[in-house]
């Protein structure tokens, strides 16, 4: 299995793989947890689109797609917490229409060589030396911030209100946190594509709350739970010759039905 | 000691008014019952008196050291559902962070008052349990437990009997009697006024956007 990595394009896989690993299972511990799971789906859309638009007007995706996303993010995320409209609805408009708009920009632009499957599934083994800085310094924010502000985000998370009542900022980091999200989503659908890069927000969570019942235990499971996830789909991919983002989703679902039989064991 | 005062204050949601003038102070070791109607105002009150909504004019002046985040707030519903995976320690802990300032660790003094609140509350044992496999009475103290984590003067509790049985109201009233002899002062909605466990010695009315207060006899004199 290390004979894999004496490929420069499988060492730049691993690297970037595994900081998007441990940056989606961060960010999804919040989402899920906020009940804002399908805000990775959304998000992911809109990246679709903004790739798609950029390409087609001849300029660099991800430098469109990473401020699109952040904005679209911001507004997601306070539309989901208005009483005036329903989070879940904001979502599907913003999914449908980025999708659409992606879609109808590729079916019109002309000349232009646009490869859709890497966009809707991922190319991670096209990942290039760029993507790896930017992967890490990403992964270098996010365990940053987790680690400094590890207790107000556990407040936000629980309480929002209570958090406010003693003077977090929960503005500022609802604005933090819709940038990393963005950048983890953007990032990430390198590795699994617009249509399955939510699954790596998600399960990691899902799994670790059948597993640990207390919040430093989420965390820290779900981590633990992505990293070898990820590196087990790989590992396989490679083996096996298999799409390497369908093949880590698979081996997250593979875990998530693990943990969910453990858990039925324990309760018994 | 006067420990809170509301000077003509007036709140707002969008463009809607909903308390047109409060004007009251409370002194160190008050008890004052919130009550009024539905939908008469009386979570935007305290919500107004916590700073979570900004006064459309008025101020509230909070009494020599009494800071805004230093107040225990129980809201009424948390949003959360049963199984977040938290234990009580983590929860009561968070009511700590109005004391942090910038620092990114909770201190050993801050560990000490949280366990002290939960001494207080009688839910010690239950430091490690997790919130899902709490019971309604001791999910509230565990969320009260967290107030006083956050406050040593002043606690604003919203309607915190909802959803608690009998048994559990009862307890819960005692242990607020108990911290209210303690010297603690204490804001609480309730439409439990008549209740055989009656508890408070003032009463803060919201009619019409006005908001008057009383002591409690005086009140429900006047409302024989």
């Amino acid at each position: 299995m290390i004979e894999m990595f004496q490929y420069a394009f499988m060492q730049r896989a691993l690297i970037v793989g595994l900081c998007i690993a441990i940056c989606a299972a961060l960010v999804g511990i919040s989402l899920v947890l906020r009940k804002n799971s399908m805000i990775g789906d959304g998000l992911s859309h809109t990246a679709f689109s903004a790739f798609a638009l950029a390409t087609v007007l001849g300029l660099a995706p991800l430098y469109v797609a990473l401020p699109v996303v952040i904005i679209a993010s911001f507004f997601v995320l306070r539309l989901s917490q208005s009483k005036k409209v329903h989070g879940d609805a904001a979502i599907a408009v913003l999914s449908a229409s980025s999708l659409a708009i992606g879609t109808f920009a590729i079916s019109v632009s002309k000349g232009v060589n646009i490869d859709l499957n890497s966009y809707l599934f991922g190319s991670i083994l096209s990942a290039s030396w760029a993507d790896v800085s930017l992967s890490i310094a990403l992964a270098a924010v996010v365990i940053g911030l987790y680690l400094f502000a590890y207790h107000r985000i556990f407040a936000i998370t629980f309480d929002e209100e209570f958090a406010k009542s003693v003077g977090v900022k929960t503005g500022v980091y609802d604005a933090i946190f819709a940038a990393i999200c963005s950048c983890t989503v953007v990032l990430g659908m390198r590795l699994l594509g617009s249509l399955l890069i939510s699954s790596l927000i998600i399960f990691p969570t899902l799994t670790a709350m059948r597993l640990a019942k207390n919040f430093k235990g989420v965390v820290f499971a779900s981590v633990v739970i992505s990293v070898v996830a990820f590196l087990l789909g790989l590992g396989l991919s490679y083996a096996l010759a298999t799409p390497t983002g369908a093949t880590v989703v698979l081996v997250n679902l593979a875990v998530f039905i693990l943990a969910l039989l453990f858990g039925k064991t324990r309760k018994n | 000691m006067t420990l809170l005062t509301l000077k003509k204050l007036r709140l707002k949601y969008g463009e809607q008014t909903i308390v047109k003038d409060a004007s009251f102070s409370l002194e160190s070791g008050d008890f004052a019952c919130v009550v009024g109607a539905n939908g008469s105002g009386k979570s935007t009150l305290i919500k107004g008196i916590l700073g979570l909504i900004k006064p459309a004019e008025g101020e509230v002046i909070y009494g020599e050291d009494l800071d805004r985040t230093k107040i225990g707030y129980l809201p009424q519903d948390i949003r959360q559902d049963a199984n977040f995976p938290a234990t009580v320690e983590e929860i009561v802990l968070s009511g700590c962070l109005g004391h942090m300032k910038t620092r990114p660790f909770y201190c050993r003094h801050e560990k000490q008052h949280a366990a002290e609140s939960m001494k207080m509350l009688g839910i010690e044992n239950l430091a490690k349990k997790s919130f899902s496999e709490l019971s309604g009475g001791q999910r509230q103290k565990t969320l009260l437990a967290r107030s006083l984590s956050a406050t040593k003067q002043l606690l604003i509790l919203d309607e915190p009997s909802n959803n608690l049985d009998y048994k559990s109201r009862k307890e819960f009233y005692t242990a607020l009697k108990k911290l209210n002899g303690n010297g603690l002062t204490i804001i609480m909605i309730t439409h439990d006024l008549d209740a055989d466990d009656l508890i408070g010695n003032k009463v803060i009315a919201l009619e019409n956007g006005t908001a008057t207060i009383a002591k409690i006899e005086e009140y429900l004199e006047k409302y024989k």
